[in-house]
């Protein structure tokens, strides 16, 4: 059960479908709907756009979709917060452990993180459904937070 | 088998979020086959400053350099692909 992200998922800080035509407008949509509710600094979006520069965040999952994890340092976040968006249409990042390559990536979860030993729960469970095809498939065809919320579950 | 405790340096961008994932997923793993280890994370940039007893670097990013020290890139236990190759890629590495 899903239970730390369901938690942590910021419900006004979820997109689906979400038209977009570049990583960067992805990020700081979703960092703008984190900072509307409190979670993050005004800094946060500034501060997840340049990491995502010299280190960026874009996964290949091994499926059709693939996706990526916008992150900054703990200094931009007020409290440990989630948000969500699947797009319409891919948006290019650069792979995190190949910096050189690009992903097509179709979801995005951007971290509100605090210190690591409060959030290992949280962390291992978006790594359960990075790690889950079904998960993505559901999330991706989800057209609301209720079927975002029933989709998490399964991890 | 691995007779002194030996030690894993982690590293990511910010050393909070992917190494976080992949510490805990090793030192399972290889505790799942009988290996302890004691486990270290740090960002990337930091790495030079952490290497004291070091026995082996895992990183999460495109980082290259020569640390004197093996070094092994992987995302194994946050995308699910190439977990045993890691742990057995690891265990190699410590038992040199």
């Amino acid at each position: 059960m899903a239970n730390t992200i369901t938690k942590l998922l910021e419900p006004t800080a979820v997109q689906l479908n979400f038209d977009a035509e570049t990583s960067e407008e992805v990020i700081k949509t979703l960092g703008d709907l984190l900072f509307k509710a409190g979670h993050v600094q005004s800094t946060f979006v500034e501060g997840a756009l340049e990491r995502e520069l010299s280190l960026p965040t874009g996964l290949e999952l091994g499926g059709k979709i693939n996706a990526a994890i916008p992150h900054t340092d703990i200094i931009h976040v007020i409290r440990p917060a989630l948000a969500m968006a699947t797009l319409k249409k891919p948006v290019t990042f650069h792979n995190m452990i190949a910096p050189e390559e690009l992903v097509a990536v179709q979801i995005v979860i951007v971290m509100a993180l605090k210190e690591p030993h409060q959030q290992v729960e949280m962390l291992q469970e978006v790594a359960g459904v990075l790690q889950n095809a079904e998960v993505i498939e559901a999330l991706m065809k989800a057209q609301d937070y209720k079927e975002v919320m029933v989709a998490l579950e399964k991890v | 088998m691995v007779e002194t405790k030996k030690t894993i340096l982690v590293a990511c961008g910010t050393a909070i979020a992917t190494s976080t994932v992949m510490s805990v997923g090793i030192a399972e793993a290889l505790k799942a086959r009988g290996i302890y280890v004691n486990m270290r994370q740090c960002k990337t940039a930091e790495i030079r400053g952490h290497l004291e007893g070091v026995n082996l670097i895992v990183t999460t990013t495109g980082i290259t350099g020569d640390f004197g020290v093996p070094i092994i890139r992987s995302l194994a236990f946050l995308t699910g692909m190439g977990k045993d190759k890691l742990i057995d890629d690891i265990v190699a590495v410590l038992n040199q």
